[in-house]
């Protein structure tokens, strides 16, 4: 029984990690600049892996498989947004301007 | 305590942690892969050296409370994540982008780099810069901006590296 369950949970984690997977490649391409695109990029970087890491640990159980996989999680979550920073970074000092929605004479929102 | 014992200590903390993941990874107990094991933490050490990582101050006292801080911040992914997908998903794509620029309450490049990194890993938000301790950030949404300008995101991270 509880084997079910815990069957259960990990495909539906697994599903809605793939869902959000694909979320992110729609939005990469629905998105209109390079700067709101990361955003999408991130769902898949974060939600994604999160998930479906999620999903791999229940499958693998109480054994040091779920151990390694766990570690998987956490270097990608630390590398993850390290790499989108370089990304990020490298285009704002190359000269990409983000395309804000607010008026050229609208200060940025400042604290 | 002395410069030079602070720095063995570290060394030492640091060499006592990759080998315990060696063996936590490898699972194999023959000659051969632990001398492989002691001669890749040793090498790692090393560089770590080299690149001057004992000589600034360490964050292994930020250890013990990553785990309530990656709670609080898994439930801020979640919710962001969920409010991303909607906007990708609606047909009239409901995007204001704007630009966010705070700074880092964290004084040190560890608590900095933290920072950053969280609001990279949120869906929606994403650090451009960080530079003499201000943050400049990229949000989705006018409200994801504001949202974050009134979050405890970064009196968290500088909770998280105080001493």
């Amino acid at each position: 029984m509880i084997d079910l369950i815990l069957d259960g949970l990990s495909w539906g984690l697994l599903m809605l990690g793939s869902g959000f997977v694909v979320v992110g490649g729609i939005g990469a391409l629905r998105l209109p600049s390079f700067y709101t695109r990361m955003h999408a990029a991130s769902l898949t970087d974060t939600m994604g892996t999160i998930l479906i890491l999620a999903g791999i640990i229940l499958q693998a159980g109480l054994s040091l498989a779920a151990i390694k996989l766990f570690a998987i999680l956490i270097f990608l979550l630390l590398t993850g947004p390290t790499a989108t920073y370089a990304l990020a970074n490298a285009a704002l000092l190359s000269g990409v301007k983000p395309q804000l929605d607010c008026d050229e004479s609208e200060e940025p929102l400042k604290k | 305590m002395l410069i030079q014992t602070k720095r063995i200590l570290r060394t030492l903390s640091l060499l006592a942690v990759l080998i315990i993941a060696w063996l936590l990874w490898s699972g194999i107990y023959k000659p051969l892969l632990l001398g492989l094991g002691v001669f890749s933490c040793v090498l790692s050490v090393y560089l770590a050296h080299r690149i001057g990582f004992f000589r600034q101050a360490s964050g292994l006292h930020v250890m013990p409370r990553l785990i309530g801080y990656w709670f609080w911040l898994l439930v801020e992914i979640v919710k962001s994540s969920f409010d991303v997908a909607k906007i990708v998903l609606s047909p009239t794509l409901p995007i204001s982008p704007t630009l966010v620029e705070f700074d880092a309450l964290p004084k040190g490049p560890i608590g900095q780099a933290i920072l950053g990194n969280s609001i990279t890993l949120s869906p929606g938000t994403v650090t451009l810069d960080v530079h003499d301790g201000r943050l400049q950030v990229h949000c989705l949404t006018r409200e994801g901006a504001q949202a974050l300008l009134s979050s405890d995101a970064n009196s968290r991270a500088a909770a998280l590296t105080s001493k």
